[in-house]
């Protein structure tokens, strides 16, 4: 249990520093790819040892696999469209909500 | 007339006047008789003050709205009680409900009564007759249709048409025929002395209007269900006949009006022989007034005395009244159209009248002598088979009331003519000696006088007293709200200006002041606000781990103390970015 919670633990870490640090938004939207996958494995683990009987948590770790397919979908639709208008996937450079 | 400025608006008040009486008359219900009986009184009131320049005109026009009004209101109450007690206005219903005896005889009465109070306005019978006589201040024709033949003649139809409501009350017939008897008294006596020649007119029709409603009222204590009695045939009868001759006089008087320009006919005289066609159709209204046998007056006044009989009072008051009307009308013709002219310069100018105004006084002198032969009783039915359906009432020839009748007529003439042709007995002896008498009615029974005292008097003073009431109080408390409100507004546009609208510009302050802090947070930069999210995540976890007194172990202290070691350095480095790029900027 641990050892899963540990690898859980240390996946979303890595996912985590990568979304702060990537300048590269694709390099960003792969290590939301990381997080989503250490809440998966978590998921999975707490069903497994905690309400072995259930399903639930496998489920909601099919929701959350379909979810991230959708999300990845629109996001690299956005990328597409910034890159088509400003030839620039840096997000350095996607400011325009500053103040 | 003719080059009235207002000639075209008189002819609109008279066909208004007409459209009202007409509806007046064919109006089966009561409502729709008392609208249209005010839509007269209104045009009267209109035709009255036609000449409105004039004070006397005014005064007379107000008096005369003022005076029916107050008649009015009766018809009023009795309107209301007539819907209360029989729910219905419809003549024919409500005969039919009291008739049957449905509605308690006291109720009957008052009803009968109020209904009766209209009469009395609007025919000018005492004690609210004093209205007509100053109603001659309008125009000679109004006069003449309004206020002699139509009308005034409408209360007495009122009174006719509602005869079954009076034939169940015994106690107000009597009322009406006490009324009736007064008025023609005293309008009689009052025009055996006055001068005018429209008001000796005016209070002649007054007095012929009481004769009316005085049979009107004999009718229903005499026998209570016939429905064929002779008082309501005598009244509707005298109202025909009376409507022509009324008119005939009132014509022939504004004739000789316009000829002599003055209306005091003691200034006249002599006029015979200049108006050869006035004349003599005015000695026809007068003959006929006067009751000469074979003339009008004569078989409708005849009805009006049969009537009486039985109530030897009111014959003996009747005879008199008839004997002073052909006193006082013959007193009015000898003055004006015989013997010596008293005003040579007016009668100098005197002529007779264009053709307009003498051919309606021959139609009229025509209809004067030959209307009231519809009643001639051999005739069986005549006048009578308008007023019913079915079986009319017969007039019976009764040649001791001719006789009597037609002698009290003549003497009545043969009295005026001793005192003012052959000056046998001089008038102004028996002025002399009836001083008393002729004071009470030269002054019309100081009428006018006693209503000034105790009632336009009083009425004026409680006017002055409420509006010094009005001005004062009234007046006083709405100025005072009014500074009032001033007041109030002042301090609440002082609250709203510095209290109301500081609070809400003080918030505007606020918030400009913290966006100018916290506005360089807004990087637009998502990484930013990831950061800032985490940050705070890890003060929520350490907050409540801090509340729920949970002491953190050494690996969850060092994972946090290294996460935030992390995210403080991914911070700086972005704080720094940030410095760098805005440097780069300038």
């Amino acid at each position: 249990m641990v050892a899963y919670i540990a690898v859980a633990a240390v996946l979303f870490a890595l996912g985590l520093f990568g979304v702060l640090t990537r300048r590269n938004i694709i390099g960003i939207l792969m290590s939301l790819e990381l997080m989503f996958n250490a809440v998966i494995i978590n998921f999975v683990a707490f069903n497994k040892f905690v309400w072995p009987g259930e399903m639930i948590g496998q489920l909601f770790s099919l929701f959350i696999i379909v979810v991230a397919a959708a999300e990845a979908v629109v996001g690299l639709a956005i990328v597409l469209l910034l890159y088509r208008n400003w030839q620039d996937i840096s997000n350095d450079n996607i400011n325009v909500m500053k103040w | 007339m003719k080059d009235d400025p207002r000639f075209s608006r008189f002819f609109a008040y008279l066909s208004l006047f007409l459209f009202s009486m007409l509806g007046l008359v064919i109006s089966d219900n009561f409502f729709m008789t008392f609208i249209f009986w005010e839509l007269v009184g209104l045009t009267s009131y209109l035709l009255i003050g036609f000449w409105f320049e004039k004070k006397s005109a005014a005064d007379a026009c107000k008096k005369a709205f003022l005076t029916t009004r107050v008649g009015d209101l009766g018809f009023l109450i009795g309107l209301m009680m007539i819907a209360f007690y029989c729910g219905t206005f419809n003549f024919a219903e409500v005969f039919t409900i009291i008739g049957a005896g449905s509605v308690p005889p006291v109720m009957v009465t008052i009803l009968a009564i109020g209904v009766f109070c209209g009469a009395v306005g609007k025919s000018a019978q005492f004690p609210l007759h004093t209205w007509l006589p100053d109603a001659m201040e309008g125009p000679t024709p109004v006069s003449a249709i309004v206020h002699s033949a139509t009308m005034v003649a409408a209360g007495v139809y009122l009174v006719a048409r509602t005869m079954s409501v009076f034939v169940a009350s015994a106690d107000a017939s009597f009322v009406v025929a006490i009324i009736g008897v007064i008025t023609s008294l005293l309008a009689a006596t009052i025009a055996l002395v006055q001068v005018d020649i429209k008001r000796i007119l005016a209070y002649s029709t007054i007095s012929q209007l009481g004769y009316m409603i005085m049979a009107l009222g004999l009718y229903g204590y005499d026998s209570a269900n016939d429905i064929h009695s002779p008082g309501f045939y005598a009244a509707t009868f005298h109202l025909m006949t009376h409507a022509f001759f009324k008119s005939l006089l009132f014509m022939g008087a504004g004739s000789v009006i316009h000829a002599v320009h003055t209306n005091d006919i003691m200034e006249m005289g002599g006029l015979w022989k200049k108006m050869k066609i006035t004349a003599p159709a005015f000695l026809i209204g007068s003959l006929s007034i006067a009751g000469f046998p074979l003339t009008s007056g004569f078989f409708s006044k005849d009805e009006i005395v049969a009537t009486t009989f039985g109530h030897p009072v009111f014959t003996v008051l009747t005879l008199l009244i008839a004997f002073m009307t052909a006193f006082y009308m013959w007193r009015l013709c000898f003055l004006t159209f015989f013997g010596k002219p008293r005003d040579e310069h007016r009668y100098e100018h005197a002529h007779e009248s264009p053709k307009t105004m003498a051919y309606p006084l021959i139609f009229l002198a025509f209809m004067a002598i030959f209307a009231g032969w519809t009643g001639i009783p051999a005739l069986k039915h005549g006048f009578a088979s308008f007023l019913y359906h079915s079986e009319p009432y017969h007039p019976h020839a009764d040649w001791m009331n001719y006789i009597v009748s037609s002698l009290v007529g003549l003497s009545g003439i043969g009295l005026a003519y001793l005192m003012y042709m052959k000056k046998t007995i001089s008038p102004d002896v028996m002025m002399a000696r009836f001083k008393p008498l002729y004071n009470l009615f030269w002054n019309k029974w100081y009428f006018d006088e006693l209503y000034q005292a105790t009632i336009i008097n009083p009425i004026m003073a409680f006017g002055r007293l409420m509006w010094k009431f009005d001005s004062n109080v009234i007046d006083g408390a709405v100025n005072g709200t009014a500074v009032l409100t001033m007041w109030w507004a002042d301090l609440k546009f002082w609250f709203d200006k510095w209290i109301i609208d500081g609070a809400v510009n003080g918030a505007g302050f606020i918030v400009r002041m913290m966006a100018a802090v916290l506005k360089y947070l807004q990087t637009g930069r998502m990484q930013f606000y990831m950061i800032f999210s985490m940050v705070f995540i890890i003060v929520m976890i350490l907050l409540k781990f801090e509340i729920a007194h949970i002491d953190l172990d050494w690996p969850m202290m060092t994972a946090l103390f290294i996460a935030a070691i992390g995210l403080l350095s991914v911070a700086a480095r972005f704080v720094s970015e940030e410095n760098q790029e805005s440097e780069n900027e300038k």
